[in-house]
């Protein structure tokens, strides 16, 4: 087989394909996700870096509110948690509900346009927002009620649209990635709707006030934020895993039993574990003890879906080498399981009371922003928008490795600057002289971070640098002519035998 | 569940598992058991957590502090109590002792210095530099040009009771007055007395303005500055013949400063530090460079 072309793994000796009708899938508005998904990373990269900047040279900031670290930050995390992500995640969802269910999305092309521009209306009034200023102060729900209200009817449609089509599903059983990628949607409407309960005060403002308060707000600002990392960037992105991979691997999901028991126990521990983001506060003491344990006890879940991505590789390590997509998916499983193991490790209240505040924090949620939800995305658009696009090949796997090590090396620099800074930065905190004095004021500590952060903003032009190759990769591919090839080979079959 | 296998189930030639027979869109799962070690390490999170649960509070129930007692309020304030029990004898000698005193005893100067050092890089450093160097309208305290006093009793009121602090009767509170904006003087007779000031440190550049400008520095000027303008420390007027400026020596600035005034403000701290933190400042901010002799 020629280096680059891309195969389907349709017919499989032994059982072969069964000759079923497939619907006219809807795939014009997934190809606008898809770019609106590179869009959307490469500007929220930018933000970060630029950010990351401010925090190394602080005359970045301009002197000018629009410009300054307190709005540039939300826009740098929902660009990428809800820009890129989200949008990389509606992309998925709706691609592989259609495949896996084998029938044409709910409301067709029209609804799910609906979908595509509601989503982006969503996240240019939340960033416009923003830069105004207009914000609930809550991290990662920043937006305020009237972008939280637009924000809960595209969520609704997106839920009917997808559940709707899993109703109409050709297929008897629900595929693992549609378990994930529905846990996904219900949870984060939950969340959404539980921590953006808020009282405008008038309708012609863009103000408004939370119903909870103090502590209790706390809670589920954490309950909220603990759970987006849950349920948007680990379940959704699971979703994302449990399809791309065995297509890229071209191999069976390693195993069915794991995938229950660590869907199951994800979705019912996770949603507890938000108080460990509130250790040392005003939150009462059990809350905090159940915050930790529930955390620790999502190791095993978590790494559960670790063990079945990398595991569907048995067999086909070998396509490590040759396909750089696949490569970006294995990579991002295995910061999965580094970042999942490295949370459960912070949560214990001691180790906490060394990392809170610190830039161990920035550090732990980038291996996961950057090595997991990055990745996996990164790969997934390698394999996906050929397809999408009916092209047979990607135009260039040189330039996709190229990114592959320029972007594996920015997150290395980022984040083990940040374990240096976050480690040091709280030991600073803590350290008394021999007479029993602190032995550091905060300024001190601060100056002391200089060199880490000029370290991570490297590490974040070398991350962003990638994802620029990435997008004039994908852009020269669609824009390659159409080969008289079909477009979907299909692939040397994997041996299989017939059950004795 | 998955153990019996469906009707199209097959067995994966390189692992030798079989499929759960279930496909979507050419996808297969194996029906591979969890793995063992997976599944125990599971198991001890879980008893991990069974066990945490009983030693520290778990129970939404006032005073459940679970089996060891444990609360983090209560762990915090005897990590508290100890540090503050560790520090309570030198403290206490520190408190019972004249600044002079302390200067002069090796062992209390490098405890006070080391304590200064902290607590004036956490309270002072944010106006007066991390070195005590100062800024535009914040003093340096490192050099020997002092405007309430460098002699430590001096630098203790000053700390304690603040300047212009208007929540303490003690503190210092002389100011430079508005002359022009509260019609004291014309611009005219601010543009001459500055041109004065100048010509003190031999900076003049309108010699007949600064001569008109002699006859109003007197008259206005003089009680508080001194009559050749070297300064007075019980008004905390600062002396104009030297070239250190607090809010720049620049003659703009100083047509600034004589028309609208001055008036910069520090807290008393005697409200926000304890005493021995206040003798530790002292004799820290003494051993910055500008000193006058501690027995004065």
């Amino acid at each position: 087989m020629p280096e680059g072309l891309i195969t389907q793994p349709v017919p499989i000796e032994g059982i072969g394909i069964r000759t079923r009708p497939q619907p006219d899938y809807v795939d014009a508005p997934l190809r606008a996700f898809a770019i609106a998904t590179v869009f959307w990373g490469i500007a929220g990269f930018l933000a970060g870096v630029y950010i990351a900047l401010q925090l190394a040279y602080p005359a970045l900031n301009l002197g000018l509110e629009y410009t300054s670290f307190g709005r540039l930050r939300p826009l740098h995390t929902s660009a990428v948690i809800f820009a890129f992500g989200g949008n990389a995640l509606l992309l998925t969802s709706l691609y592989v509900v259609q495949r896996t269910c084998r029938a044409r999305l709910l409301g067709g092309e029209d609804m799910a346009w609906c979908l595509f521009w509601g989503y982006q209306f969503f996240i240019v009034i939340a960033a416009t927002g923003y830069l105004l200023g207009v914000t609930q102060g809550k991290e990662y729900a920043e937006p305020e009620w009237y972008a939280d209200l637009w924000l809960t009817v595209v969520w609704v449609a997106y839920l009917i649209v997808y559940g709707g089509t899993i109703l109409r599903r050709q297929e008897p059983h629900i595929y693992v990635a549609n378990w994930f990628f529905l846990a996904f949607i219900i949870t984060v409407a939950v969340l959404h709707l539980g921590n953006n309960v808020a009282i405008p005060t008038s309708f012609g403002s863009t103000k408004s006030y939370g119903a909870a308060s103090g502590v209790q707000d706390a809670m589920i600002q954490w309950w909220y934020g603990h759970n987006a990392v849950g349920f948007f960037l680990t379940a959704g992105f699971l979703g994302m895993m449990y399809y791309f991979i065995p297509k890229q691997a071209e191999r069976p999901v390693y195993s069915y039993r794991l995938s229950i028991v660590h869907f199951w126990a994800i979705t019912f521990l996770y949603i507890w574990a938000g108080p460990h983001h509130l250790h040392y506060t005003a939150l009462p003491d059990w809350a905090q003890t159940l915050g930790m344990v529930f955390s620790i006890m999502l190791w095993m879940p978590s790494w559960g879906g670790m063990i079945n991505g990398l595991m569907t590789l048995s067999g086909a390590w070998d396509k490590l080498r040759t396909d750089v997509g696949l490569r970006f998916s294995v990579a991002a499983v295995g910061f999965y399981g580094m970042a999942t193991f490295e949370g459960p490790v912070m949560s214990i209240r001691a180790v906490n009371s060394l990392s809170h505040y610190t830039d161990w924090t920035i550090g732990h949620v980038h291996s996961g922003a950057l090595g997991w939800n990055g990745f996996i995305t990164f790969g997934v658009l390698y394999w996906l928008v050929p397809r999408l696009w009916g092209r047979t090949r990607l135009w260039s796997e040189r330039l996709a490795a190229w990114h592959f090590w320029i972007a594996t090396l920015g997150i290395l620099l980022y984040i083990t600057s940040m374990w240096v800074s976050g480690i040091m930065q709280g030991l600073m905190w803590r350290a008394y002289d021999h007479l029993g004095f602190l032995q550091y004021s905060f300024v001190e500590t601060v100056a002391a971070l200089h060199p880490y952060y000029v370290i991570r903003a490297l590490g974040g032009v070398l991350y962003l640098t990638g994802a620029l190759l990435m997008a004039y990769n994908l852009w020269r591919t669609v824009r390659s002519p159409v080969a008289e090839a079909p477009a979907l080979l299909p692939a040397a079959p994997t041996p299989l035998s017939a059950a004795a | 569940m998955a153990n019996t296998p469906e009707r199209d189930a097959v067995t994966d030639a390189v692992t030798g598992t079989a499929t759960t027979g279930h496909e979507w869109d050419g996808i297969r799962e194996l029906n591979t058991p969890l793995p063992k070690w997976w599944l125990w390490t599971f198991y001890a999170t879980i008893a991990f957590a069974a066990l945490w649960v009983v030693l520290y509070p778990a129970i939404p129930v006032t005073g459940a502090t679970g089996l060891l007692g444990y609360t983090a309020r209560g762990a915090a304030d005897q990590d508290r109590a100890a540090q503050a029990a560790a520090a309570e004898p030198m403290l206490a000698r520190l408190r019972a002792a004249e600044p002079a005193q302390i200067v002069a005893n090796a062992e209390l100067r490098a405890h006070a210095i080391a304590g200064g050092r902290v607590a004036f890089a956490n309270t002072c450093a944010g106006c007066h530099g991390a070195g005590g160097q100062g800024a535009p309208g914040f003093p340096s305290l490192a050099d020997d040009d002092w405007l309430w006093g460098g002699k430590l009793a001096e630098v203790e009121q000053s700390i304690r009771h603040g300047i212009r602090a208007p929540d303490d009767d003690a503190s210092r509170t002389s100011l430079m007055p508005r002359f022009q904006a509260d019609g004291m003087l014309t611009a005219a007779q601010v543009n001459d007395v500055a041109e004065h000031v100048l010509s003190l440190s031999g900076r003049a550049t309108d010699a007949a303005a600064a001569s008109r400008g002699a006859g109003v520095f007197a008259e206005n000027c003089a009680s508080c500055h001194g009559e050749r303008g070297a300064g007075n420390r019980e008004m905390g007027a600062p002396n104009l013949g030297d070239q250190v400026w607090l809010y720049g020596g620049e003659k703009a600035q100083l047509i600034r400063s004589i028309a609208f005034g001055r008036g910069g403000v520090m807290p008393a701290w005697e409200k926000r530090l304890d005493a021995a933190t206040i003798r530790m400042l002292t004799v820290y901010i003494h051993s910055l460079g500008g000193t006058e002799a501690a027995a004065q």
